[in-house]
C-alpha cells in the first residue's frame, strides 16, 4: 500500500490544481447544514462535517435531469423528434465523500448499468466521476455501515481514500483513476513509516464507535409472502405521513419519473426523482392504483430495500447504513428496527400468539 | 409536563379496559434523541408504550382523518384545535373521540438544541422547565424557553380547547406575546426584499411534501400538485413550480391553520414554512377576528358569506 501525505498547504494547492481539470465537488456549510456542492474558484471543501444532510447521489443523478428536447412546430424539420440534451461529460471529482455514500454508487450501478440495459445519463456521469473518500474518524449514533457492507474506513466505490490525522491527511490511491487524480493534484509526497499503523489504529477506533447494527441473515431464506403478510406492518406504518424524505435523502433510492413539459410549440422531456411513498408512484393510467394504502407503501420501501433487492442481486441489502432516513424521518420510522423485525420475524410464533389471544 | 406520561397511560388503560375506545393514539419514545413517534395502542397492556415530553411536536389530529372506530386521542392545545377543525369539516365525528387533553408548555425545536452544543447528542433528560443534553464529553442544561419551537414561543392557546379527560391542571396562557412579529418583519420589506427573502427561504426545498403531509388540514384525496388531469404544477425542481407549491399550500390552509408547527417540525431541510401560513393567519385575525379551531359553534370565515365581511380590498 502506497500512502501519500497531504498537509494543509498542499491540500489547498492540490484542490486549486484539480479545479483546472475537474469539476470539483465537496462538502460545504449551507444554512447550518452541510451539502455537497460544486466548489467555486476560491472555495475549499469543509471537512468539519459528520456527513452531509442530502446524500451526494445528485452529483451523478440530479433530482431533475433534462433528457430530451422536442419541437411541435410542423414547420421544423425535426418536429416531434426527441433530441438528446448534451451532457456535461467533463471529468468531475467528489472530494470528501464518506465510505457509506461511496458504496452507494456501485450499489446503484447494479440497477443503472446492466449487460442488457445502460442508463446512459447515469453511466456517463458515473464514469466521468472520480470518488475521493474521507474516512470517518468519528461516526455518529445513527451509523450502521459496518452491518451494511462497508465501514468507517471502507474502500469500496472509492478511487482514493483520505484519512484525517490531525491537520494532515493520508491518501491512498485505490484505482488508476485515483492515481491520476493524485498526480494531477501534485499529491505525491510519500507518507513516512508508521502511517499504515496509524491508519489501522484510527480505523479500529472508528469501528468500535459504531454502536448500532442491523441483521438480515434470515431475510433471504424467508418466503416473500411470509414477510409481506407479516402483522407488524400495520403498527410500524401507522406513523408514516407518506412524505418523500426517506427516499430523497437516501443515497441508494434510484427511482425516477419521466415528465414532458411543453411550452407552446416546444418542450422538454425530463426525469425527476420519484418516491414510492407517494400514491402517485403506482397510479395507473386507467385510474387503478395497486397501492392505495399508506401501510402498503411503507411495506414496499422496506421490502424493496431489504428483501426484493437481497433476492435479486444476492449482494446484501439496498442500504449502506448512512442513517439519513433515521435522522430525518419526521415521524421516526427507523430502518434499523424494521430490518431487525423482518429478520427476527417468526410467522409460526405469530400464528400461535393470534390463536391463543 | 414530565408527569403527564403516567397520567396518559392510566387514562389510556382505563378507556381501553372500559371499552370506551378501540384505540388510543399518542406518542411512543423515539429511537433517536428528541424524536418521538406517533403511535396507537389497542389494549390496556400496551398503554405503557405511550409517553409525553417536549418532543411531541407533530399534530396527532392528522392521524384521525376519516377513521371509523372510536378513538382516544392525546391532544395538546394545537392538536385540540385541529380536532375542532376536523369535526367542523366532517373528517371525524365528535362522538367517536375521547380527547385526552394535555396542557402544554411548548415543544422543543431539535435544531435549536443541536446548534447549542458541539458534538452529537446521545441522551436527553427533561425537568419541568429545562432539558439536559449529553454526548461524548459534554453535558449541558438548557432552559426550555430558549429552545422552544417558534410557534410554541408565541402560542396563546396552550390548553386544550376541547377535551373529555385532562392529564393535568391547566397551564397559564402566555400574555404579551406578539404572535405575528415574524410576519410584520416581512411585511415591512420592499417587494424586492420580500422576493429575495422567500426565494432564500425555499431554496433548499426538495419537494418531499413532508410539510403538507404532516398537516392535519391537508387531507384532499388528490392534492393539486399530484393531479395529472389536468396537471396544475410541474414536478421538477424548477423554482416556479417549487414556489407554486408553497404558496398554494399556504392558501389552502387560510382560515384553518392553528399554527401547530407540525409542517416546520417535519421539514427535513429546516425550511420555515410557517412564514407563509402565518401571514394568512394574521390576515384572518385582522379581517375577521378569527383564530382557527377555538369553537365548534362557528364556521371558518372563508366557509361562509356575511354581508358585513370586509370588502375594502375590492377596488
Amino acid at each position: 500500500m502506497k500512502l501519500i501525505k497531504i498537509d494543509k498547504k498542499s491540500l489547498k494547492e492540490g484542490i486549486d490544481k484539480l479545479k483546472r481539470t475537474y469539476g470539483v465537488f465537496g462538502p460545504v456549510r449551507e444554512k447550518d447544514e452541510f451539502e455537497f456542492k460544486a466548489l467555486g474558484a476560491a472555495e475549499m471543501p469543509d471537512f468539519s462535517f459528520s456527513n452531509t444532510r442530502m446524500s451526494p447521489k445528485a452529483i451523478v443523478y440530479p433530482q431533475t435531469q433534462l433528457m430530451f428536447t422536442y419541437s411541435l412546430n410542423d414547420a421544423d424539420d425535426d418536429c416531434r423528434i426527441l433530441k438528446e440534451v448534451p451532457m456535461d461529460e467533463r471529468p468531475r471529482a467528489v472530494i470528501g465523500i464518506r465510505p457509506c455514500d461511496a458504496l452507494a454508487f456501485p450499489l446503484v450501478r447494479r440497477n443503472f448499468d446492466t449487460p442488457e440495459y445502460q442508463d446512459t445519463f447515469w453511466v456517463k456521469a458515473y464514469e466521468a466521476t472520480t470518488f475521493v473518500g474521507l474516512a470517518c474518524n468519528v461516526p455518529c449514533g445513527t451509523c450502521f455501515c459496518t452491518s451494511a457492507g462497508t465501514s468507517p474506513f471502507g474502500k469500496e466505490g472509492l478511487d482514493v481514500l483520505l484519512v484525517e490525522d490531525g491537520d494532515d491527511l493520508f491518501a491512498e490511491a485505490l484505482t488508476p483513476k485515483g492515481e491520476a487524480l493524485l498526480e494531477t493534484a501534485g499529491w505525491t509526497a510519500e507518507a513516512g513509516g508508521g502511517a499504515e499503523e496509524k491508519i489501522t489504529a484510527l480505523a479500529a477506533t472508528a469501528n468500535e464507535q459504531i454502536s448500532s447494527t442491523v441483521a438480515f441473515d434470515n431475510i433471504k431464506n424467508r418466503e416473500i409472502l411470509e414477510l409481506y403478510n407479516a402483522p407488524f406492518w400495520e403498527e410500524e406504518g401507522f406513523s408514516c405521513i407518506n412524505c418523500g424524505t426517506c427516499t430523497y435523502v437516501c443515497p441508494t433510492c434510484w427511482c425516477f419519473d419521466i415528465q414532458d413539459e411543453t411550452y407552446g410549440k416546444s418542450g422538454v422531456r425530463m426525469r425527476n426523482w420519484d418516491t414510492c411513498m407517494s400514491p402517485l408512484f403506482t397510479l395507473h393510467a386507467s385510474g387503478h392504483n395497486p397501492r392505495t394504502k399508506k401501510v402498503e407503501r411503507v411495506r414496499q420501501r422496506f421490502m424493496h430495500k431489504l428483501k426484493y433487492y437481497v433476492d435479486k442481486y444476492d449482494n446484501g441489502i439496498q442500504c449502506v447504513g448512512c442513517g439519513r432516513c433515521v435522522r430525518l424521518c419526521p415521524v421516526n420510522i427507523d430502518i434499523r428496527s424494521i430490518c431487525n423485525k423482518m429478520n427476527n420475524f417468526d410467522s409460526e410464533a405469530c400464528k400461535c400468539e393470534t390463536a391463543s389471544s | 409536563m414530565t408527569g403527564y406520561t403516567e397520567k396518559i397511560r392510566e387514562i389510556a388503560a382505563r378507556l381501553l379496559t372500559e371499552g370506551k375506545v378501540d384505540r388510543v393514539i399518542g406518542f411512543r419514545k423515539g429511537t433517536v434523541p428528541m424524536m418521538n413517534q406517533p403511535h396507537y395502542v389497542t389494549s390496556p397492556a400496551m398503554a405503557g408504550e405511550l409517553i409525553w415530553d417536549s418532543h411531541c411536536g407533530l399534530n396527532l389530529a392528522n392521524y384521525v382523518t376519516d377513521r371509523k372506530e372510536r378513538i382516544g386521542i392525546v391532544a395538546k392545545g394545537c392538536d385540540s384545535r385541529n380536532l375542532v377543525t376536523h369535526i367542523i369539516e366532517n373528517k371525524i365525528k365528535r362522538d367517536q373521540l375521547v380527547i385526552i387533553g394535555v396542557p402544554c408548555t411548548g415543544m422543543v425545536d431539535r435544531s435549536k438544541v443541536c446548534a447549542l452544543v458541539e458534538g452529537e447528542i446521545t441522551s436527553v433528560e427533561e425537568s419541568d422547565d429545562a432539558i439536559t443534553v449529553s454526548g461524548n464529553g459534554f453535558s449541558k442544561t438548557i432552559a426550555k424557553t430558549d429552545v422552544l419551537r417558534e410557534n410554541c414561543a408565541v402560542c396563546t392557546h396552550r390548553n386544550p380547547v376541547i377535551h373529555d379527560e385532562m392529564v393535568g391542571e391547566p397551564v397559564a396562557e402566555q400574555t404579551g406575546v406578539d404572535a405575528y412579529a415574524s410576519v410584520k418583519k416581512v411585511e415591512a420589506l420592499s417587494p424586492e426584499e420580500k422576493w429575495n427573502y422567500f426565494e432564500d427561504l425555499i431554496s433548499t426545498c426538495i419537494r418531499c411534501y413532508a410539510c403538507r403531509n404532516a398537516c392535519p388540514l391537508c387531507y384532499c384525496p388528490t392534492c393539486f400538485v399530484d393531479e395529472s388531469r389536468p396537471q396544475w404544477v410541474g414536478k421538477s425542481q424548477d423554482p416556479i413550480d417549487v414556489r407554486t407549491f408553497h404558496l398554494l399550500r399556504a392558501y389552502h390552509c387560510a382560515g384553518r391553520c392553528t399554527d401547530c408547527g407540525a409542517c416546520e417540525t417535519a421539514c427535513p431541510m429546516g425550511i420555515k414554512v410557517r412564514e407563509f401560513t402565518k401571514k394568512l393567519n394574521k390576515d384572518c385575525f385582522e379581517l375577521y377576528g378569527w383564530e382557527a379551531g377555538l369553537t365548534l359553534d362557528k364556521r371558518p370565515p372563508l366557509d361562509v358569506y356575511k354581508t358585513d365581511d370586509p370588502d375594502d380590498f375590492i377596488r
